[in-house]
């Protein structure tokens, strides 16, 4: 859209356009879908289990293990964790008024980072009943543990007098980041041979260990939480103007702050424990979005959903067919393809306008 | 069915900067709010319109907005700071649209349009907002303000425009446009508070004028009343004399005094 219209022109409305979207990328998330149940170390034919199963012919053994047990689990994890990365992103990019923010910075990022590695390195330390406890998932459910506390202390340090200082909690999220790095740089060298490679993948990202107990334990506050953040459009429209500003026209401010700082912790930490640090979706998928649809966030936050969930399953599928039948740790995708498109971003709309 | 300060307090640390001061704004009319540097204007604006711990108590419309929810009042007054930062590349008319969703006339859809138009921007209403100038961006400001109090009588209770220095980036030309804009948002029944450093459109455009010093109101009245010698050399600590021309009866005010 030229940004110099003629005087004739009718007023633009770029929601339409945005929502106009909507369909466009469900159908693209949906095709993404097709081709994660379709690639990966065992050829199994979509299009032939599906006549099967139309048929109502019974599939092999071996294709209801690859379909319904590895590759469906894996699919639906991607969804989830596309999508709850990508609207963590948009919400604290809106929220902080800043187009840098992601989820990191309220410490999600370094509390679970600092809870995995706890779990990891001291995990053997543990009494059995309490691994017992997490059915097995010590890591992400330190993780959780971990992204969710440091979000809470942050909103309380930065929170007086019932008023949130967004400010002052990206100064303490610094500080945490910086105590939470230097806290895991010490368990770092205490750790052995094998730990040190759980934790790299870790931190890395990976959606290999994807499974129905994962999509379960994970998806409820995945879905809650980003179902709440789907609500904040109207109010970071109106947050856009300066908080004093977006009260004037009637938004609750601290309430969505609030809102926004709770959902962005419950979808990021759970997304954060069972797929490890995927880093960019949360950063590239809302711009991209902005460039090409606008800023309103009462379409942008879907359309970063349908995006994240559509580029991490391809990231995804990437990972897995590059070095069959080994995988690469899904966070290098992400990062090998989101930076050089971030940059790109970053150079075209250099000098032009505010980001 | 008026909006009424009382005793109204604020303290930055151990700095007072308003020490218990009363205003009552009447609809119909539009009340300028004059003073030097640091007398407490914006901040006595900043009170009632709830945007910083105050004590004492503002009523609105004969409710007491510390009472009243953010929608509540949004839809009862709009407030229109003295500078914006927009944080992302919004177009002109989706800023202006943003008042809309929070006042009474969200389904008219027309009405954005029509208060671009009447600060003189309709032209730009697919701009960018960040490429618009000062003056510009105060103006595109001021339609979103217009939207959201469109209809300045509303179930027969006035609505409120609460204006911080609107004109301190206009040229003379826009700053008589935008003061004009008051001025009938008043007379059309509406109530107007504007915060104001000029002292000539002051006089011009405003039927009550009360003179902040020191946190304290120095002098509540018309432009005859209160905008003399006297006062305002007190309130501003220079020598100013106020001229009254025979023709427009208007007062003015010369600097020139201050020099001598």
């Amino acid at each position: 859209m030229s940004a110099l219209c003629d005087v004739e022109a009718p007023p633009c409305d770029p929601l339409a356009r945005a929502r106009a979207l909507h369909w466009l990328l469900a159908g693209g998330l949906a095709l993404a879908a097709m081709a994660s149940l379709q690639v990966g170390a065992v050829d199994v034919s979509l299009s032939a289990m599906l006549a099967k199963l139309v048929q109502g012919e019974a599939l092999s053994q071996m294709e209801r293990v690859v379909l319904l047990d590895i590759r469906l689990p894996r699919l639906a994890m991607g969804v989830l964790v596309g999508a709850a990365l990508a609207v963590s992103g948009a919400a604290m990019q809106g929220l902080f008024r800043n187009p840098l923010a992601d989820p990191g910075i309220v410490g999600v990022g370094a509390g679970a980072g600092l809870g995995a590695i706890l779990a990891i390195v001291l995990g053997a330390f543990l009494p059995v009943w309490v691994i017992d406890l997490t059915g097995n998932q010590l890591t992400p459910f330190a993780a959780f543990l971990g992204g969710w506390g440091s979000t809470i202390l942050l909103y309380r340090v930065s929170t007086r007098h019932g008023r949130t200082s967004v400010a002052t909690m990206l100064l303490a999220g610094i500080a945490l980041g910086a105590l939470a790095g230097a806290l895991s740089g010490i368990l770092v060298y205490i750790a052995d041979d094998q730990q040190l490679r759980d934790l790299t993948f870790w931190g890395l990202g990976s959606l290999a260990g994807a499974s129905w107990a994962k999509v379960l334990s994970a998806g409820p506050l995945i879905v809650l939480s980003v179902g709440a953040a789907l609500m904040l459009g109207r109010g970071l429209n109106g947050l856009a103007l300066g908080e004093a500003t977006a009260a004037h026209i009637g938004i609750d401010v601290q309430r969505m702050k609030s809102i926004a700082i709770l959902a962005v912790a419950g979808a990021t930490g759970a997304a954060v424990a069972v797929s490890g640090g995927i880093g960019f979706i949360g950063i590239v998928v809302p711009h991209l979005l902005r460039l090409a649809s606008g800023p309103d966030h009462r379409a942008l936050l879907l359309n970063s959903a349908l995006l994240g969930a559509t580029l991490l399953i391809l990231a995804d599928v990437i990972a897995r067919v590059v070095i069959a039948p080994a995988e690469l740790p899904i966070g290098i995708v992400t990062a090998v393809l989101g930076a050089p498109v971030f940059l790109w971003i970053l150079l075209k709309r250099r000098g032009l306008v505010e980001l | 069915m008026s909006l009424i300060a009382e005793n109204i307090r604020v303290s930055y640390g151990p700095r007072e900067a308003l020490r218990g001061v009363d205003l009552t704004a009447a609809p119909g009319e539009v009340t300028a709010i004059v003073g030097p540097n640091g007398s407490g204007k914006s901040t006595l604006l900043g009170a009632i319109t709830a945007s910083l711990p105050f004590r004492g108590r503002v009523r609105l419309n004969g409710r007491d907005i510390a009472a009243m929810k953010p929608w509540d009042l949004a839809a009862k007054r709009a407030v229109l700071p003295q500078a914006s930062r927009l944080a992302f590349p919004f177009k002109v008319i989706e800023v202006v649209r943003l008042g809309l969703q929070s006042g009474t006339a969200g389904d008219r859809p027309e009405v954005p349009m029509q208060a671009l138009a009447r600060v003189g921007l309709a032209h730009y209403a697919n701009r960018t907002f960040q490429e618009l100038s000062g003056g510009e961006a105060q103006r595109v400001m001021l339609a979103r303000v217009l939207c959201q109090v469109w209809a300045p009588v509303e179930d027969g209770q006035p609505r409120w425009l609460l204006l911080d220095e609107p004109v301190s980036s206009l040229d003379i030309a826009h700053q008589l446009q935008v003061m004009a804009i008051a001025r009938d948002f008043a007379r059309a029944g509406g109530g107007v508070i504007a915060v104001m450093h000029d002292l000539n459109l002051t006089a011009l455009f405003s039927d009550r004028v009360a003179v902040l010093a020191e946190g304290q109101c120095l002098a509540f009245g018309t432009p005859p009343e209160v905008l003399t010698d006297e006062t305002l050399s007190r309130a501003y600590g220079c020598a100013l004399r106020v001229s009254a021309p025979p023709p427009a009866g208007v007062p003015y005010i010369l600097p020139h005094a201050a020099t001598a």
